[in-house]
């Protein structure tokens, strides 16, 4: 299994010179299996150039949405592969109780916020509630469950022949926890990250950022530290970089959490690509 | 969830996570089942109405915990199970309110209050939680 992140900053795109090392696009990532068999997660606008580097590249691209806000999204009106007419998009997503996915999506690719609508994408478009059981997706198996993050949030597991990954760009596991972290059982998305091979997870703030920033849906990197520890993952990368820090933050925030982490630790960077 | 190798009982779902911590927070007793009925929480205020902690109890199954606080009915006689607030919440999935009587842990009866309520999310049902309180 191979992933590649085309995009790792949380909820903003910041480009420009001081993010130009780990990257100013915001969540997506691919995910190949051994095969060439393709996952997206999610569609911020690093998707706008992972659809161009797939090219005219036929056949079924399945795109797993972990969540609706707007930086996990706003880059599926700019991915190609939705406008080729012999394309076949299948996007996943967090079921709701309310609306369907359709709806929820056309509430951005539509005016006035974008000028195309879900209807007219030229591709066969399929979406999909993310299922809560191992289910079958070419070569991968995928399993998704909601996870401690404003509005319906789901983080994936995912397995292809013995290489698993868990991906969780946001996610606030320590959120009124008195003792995190506490047991697993009692431990938002334990079980999506339980000794996976790689954890790729929200590390958004430092424990000074987060103390006054508690419930907007993210992790301090001491809770991805302890979150890692205790689901005994191989490796771990960390994602969804705040939008105010630069490089040199982050080079700072990521050599401290390198000396105290119990797991390998990596910064996610932007064209960084992993083979398990 | 699937295989997971090397890990621990399941994980609760999120919706049962969340309500413990919020009940960690209350100045109001909470005691929290699963679908099956077995015990996963009660809070600190609840541990004076019960008589011992939660971390001297432990989980419980249904049928431990019904036989451990013995509810009656406040003329003392024995409560049938299907009459239970929290099991009427589960069985039923609909709210229930009761005013009766539990033996505590430590041996003492005490007249509760109490409302139990299913918790639905959006896969179904997901257990229930009663909120209590000492009857007058």
């Amino acid at each position: 299994m191979k992933v590649v992140l085309w995009g790792t900053r949380g909820s903003l795109p910041s480009a420009g010179p001081e993010t130009a090392r780990y990257g100013g696009n915001t969540a997506c990532a691919e995910v190949r299996a051994d095969d060439g068999s393709l996952l997206v997660l999610d569609a911020g606008s690093g998707i706008r150039r992972l659809g161009a580097a797939l090219g005219a590249v036929e056949g079924r691209v399945d795109v797993l949405l972990t969540h609706l806000h707007m930086d996990h999204i706003q880059g599926l009106g700019f991915f190609a592969p939705l406008f080729r007419e012999s394309g076949e998009v299948h996007i996943w997503g967090p079921p709701s109780i309310t609306a369907d996915m359709r709806s929820r999506l056309g509430r951005y690719l539509s005016p006035p916020l974008f000028p195309v609508r879900v209807r007219d994408l030229g591709s066969r478009l399929v979406l999909h509630d993310a299922p809560e059981g191992p289910t079958p997706i070419g070569p991968f198996v995928v399993e998704a469950a909601l996870v401690v993050h404003p509005g319906p949030t789901i983080g994936y597991r995912i397995r292809a022949g013995s290489r698993s990954i868990a991906y969780l760009p946001d996610h606030e596991p320590a959120l009124g926890a008195r003792d995190f972290p506490a047991s697993g059982c009692w431990t938002s998305g334990h079980d999506l990250a339980a000794g996976v091979d790689l954890l790729i997870h929200d590390a958004q703030y430092t424990a000074d950022e987060y103390a006054s920033r508690v419930g907007w849906g993210h992790s301090s990197v001491d809770h991805v530290l302890a979150f890692a520890k205790l689901t005994s993952v191989g490796r771990l990368l960390t994602f969804h970089h705040d939008p105010g820090h630069d490089d040199d933050t982050l080079d700072a925030l990521h050599q401290t959490m390198m000396e105290r982490s119990g797991v390998p630790v990596e910064p996610g960077r932007e064209g960084m690509s992993l083979t398990l | 969830m699937s295989d997971h190798e090397g890990t621990q009982a399941g994980q609760l779902p999120i919706e049962l996570i969340l309500l413990r911590q919020v009940a960690s927070y209350l100045d109001l007793p909470v005691f929290l089942v699963d679908t099956e009925g077995r015990l996963v929480y009660f809070n600190e205020p609840a541990e004076p109405l019960l008589g011992l902690r939660f971390d001297e109890v432990g989980e419980l199954s249904m049928v431990d915990w019904l036989a451990a606080f013995r509810p009656a009915d406040v003329d003392g006689g024995a409560l049938a199970t299907d009459a239970v607030p929290l099991v009427v919440a589960l069985r039923e999935a609909r709210a229930c309110h009761a005013v009766l009587t539990i033996s505590g842990l430590d041996g003492v009866r005490r007249a509760i209050a109490t409302t139990a309520v299913p918790i639905r999310g959006q896969g179904g049902l997901l257990g229930a939680v009663a909120l209590f309180w000492s009857a007058p």
